[in-house]
């Protein structure tokens, strides 16, 4: 479980996140969703250290990552796997050196343990015989889920998705989403997923929390959405003529 | 100001870049790649500008020097003695501070842009360690090598383009890179070359590592990354060579 209290983060002078307070909880898809510009992907920077919040505590299972040194916070960060919006797999590497690439870092492991370990990485997100193949060599899809095959590798306790879905056909965010769900019930990760994508939000998410101009606005269930009196939320859900029809009918 | 900002900046990064690797094998492994990435294939690009910077040399000083009061070696001396001590280690590195350079220069660039360095911070790993100092420590060994090599090939250059055109005899230009020969010369050029490497791979690393944005800012930071560690290259140059030889 992760707590975030009283998350203030501005960029020269101006602020970004005002008093965030929210909770994301172990074993579930927590969604962070809200338009561009709103403030998710700075809030997911915050949470993983690579923006410092100017005040406000991060705790990840009771640890305060905010107040802790660069030693100790390497130490969380073994912790958490990411999946970035463009993937960010290394692109001198082929997909079974990303993949390997923590365990290459971080463990003591043999070459025949790793290899295996990397395998199965990659077979849990159906990569199969793809292991030479470079980043530049594979489809979009297949780099998210090399991304979450690398993600995986080293057991994370929580899992960051920025925008998982970006860029990718509607039948293959619906995998890629399906797939992050399944590996969060499965291993019992706290997944936390920014998103603007009301598919995603309807397809796998648990727990929700709609970020409005650096603000927290709302926080419930996909069940609960559909029928909030929020009117911001109400604009950013029923945006689109496919959400407003449901509504309709 | 912003020229105080950058060096600022510089050492900053330079501290971060300076830590233990947090795995010495894969450090190893890192070495070897850089190497052979930055030295290896740069062997032949150095092998052709020096053939014909030595050919050139020759053509030159035959073409200058010529009359009953010069010795017949004062072809070869000058040809050994240039490139010795001028056009191998500094103009060579010159050429190399636009070819290594750009290439560190635009794939840390791209690296950063493409957030694959925020993937190897979230994983904990120090980036500018992991992807900077394999490439400062690999072509510090390697250029010496390159050099090395220019130093013969435009010494040969020049025999083939004296020799070929007849402006001088081939007994009298070996003659002549023998005579006087200091040895000191070659550690005065080889300590040029290895803080020269150090120049290139550290500037190059700092103007990739800062680059924020797309495509047209990776493009500004390699052209950054080849002017300014040429500027700061001749400036080394000028106080080594001041330190060194006086």
């Amino acid at each position: 479980m992760i707590e975030i209290k009283n998350i203030y983060k501005s960029f020269d002078g101006i602020p970004v996140l005002k008093d965030i307070n929210l909770t994301l909880y172990e074993g579930q898809n927590n969604l962070i969703i809200g338009q561009s510009g709103s403030g998710k992907t700075v809030l997911m920077k915050c949470l993983v250290g690579l923006h410092l919040a100017d005040s406000g505590q991060i705790l990840y299972d009771g640890r305060n990552f905010a107040n802790m040194t660069e030693n100790e916070r390497k130490n969380i960060r073994k912790e958490i796997g990411m999946l970035f919006q463009g993937s960010a797999l290394f692109d001198s590497m082929s997909v079974e050196e990303n993949v390997r690439f923590p365990l290459d870092i971080f463990t003591n492991m043999t070459k025949e343990e790793k290899l295996e370990r990397t395998n199965f990485c990659l077979k849990r997100v159906d990569i199969i015989d793809k292991n030479s193949l470079f980043p530049s060599e594979i489809s979009g899809g297949m780099k998210k889920r090399v991304a979450i095959a690398r993600a995986i590798s080293l057991h994370p306790k929580y899992l960051f998705c920025d925008e998982p879905n970006s860029g990718l056909d509607p039948k293959t965010s619906i995998l890629i989403d399906q797939l992050i769900s399944e590996i969060t019930h499965e291993y019992n990760i706290t997944t936390i997923i920014n998103t603007h994508d009301m598919n995603s939000v309807l397809e796998i998410g648990d727990h929700i929390s709609y970020i409005h101009h650096g603000e927290l606005w709302w926080n419930g269930t996909k069940d609960e959405i559909l029928d909030t009196d929020n009117n911001e939320l109400n604009e950013f859900v029923y945006a689109s003529k496919l959400t407003r029809k449901i509504k309709q009918k | 100001m912003k020229y105080i900002n950058n060096i600022g900046a510089y050492w900053l990064l330079m501290m971060k870049v300076f830590k233990k690797p947090v795995k010495p094998d894969v450090f190893r492994k890192q070495l070897w790649v850089e190497m052979e990435s930055l030295g290896y294939e740069s062997i032949g690009f150095v092998v052709l500008i020096s053939v014909f910077m030595g050919a050139v040399v020759t053509i030159q000083t035959a073409f200058q020097i010529d009359g009953p009061l010069v010795p017949n070696w004062t072809v070869g001396f000058t040809v050994r003695q240039s490139v010795i001590l001028e056009f191998s280690p500094t103009i060579i590195s010159l050429f190399l501070a636009g070819k290594v350079g750009s290439r560190i220069a635009s794939e840390i660039g791209t690296m950063k842009v493409t957030e694959q360095i925020d993937a190897l911070e979230v994983m904990g790993i120090n980036s500018a360690s992991h992807l900077i100092l394999p490439k400062i420590v690999a072509f510090m060994l390697i250029n010496p090598v390159l050099i090395i090599f220019s130093m013969f090939t435009s010494i040969l250059g020049g025999w083939v383009a004296g020799v070929g055109s007849d402006m001088v005899s081939s007994n009298d230009y070996i003659e002549g890179i023998m005579i006087f020969f200091n040895p000191y010369d070659i550690t005065y050029a080889m300590i040029k070359t290895v803080i020269f490497a150090f120049i290139i791979t550290t500037v190059s690393g700092y103007y990739g590592y800062k680059t924020t944005g797309g495509a047209l800012e990776v493009g500004r930071s390699s052209t950054n990354a080849v002017v300014y560690s040429s500027i700061v290259m001749l400036f080394f140059n000028m106080i080594l060579t001041q330190i060194l030889l006086t």
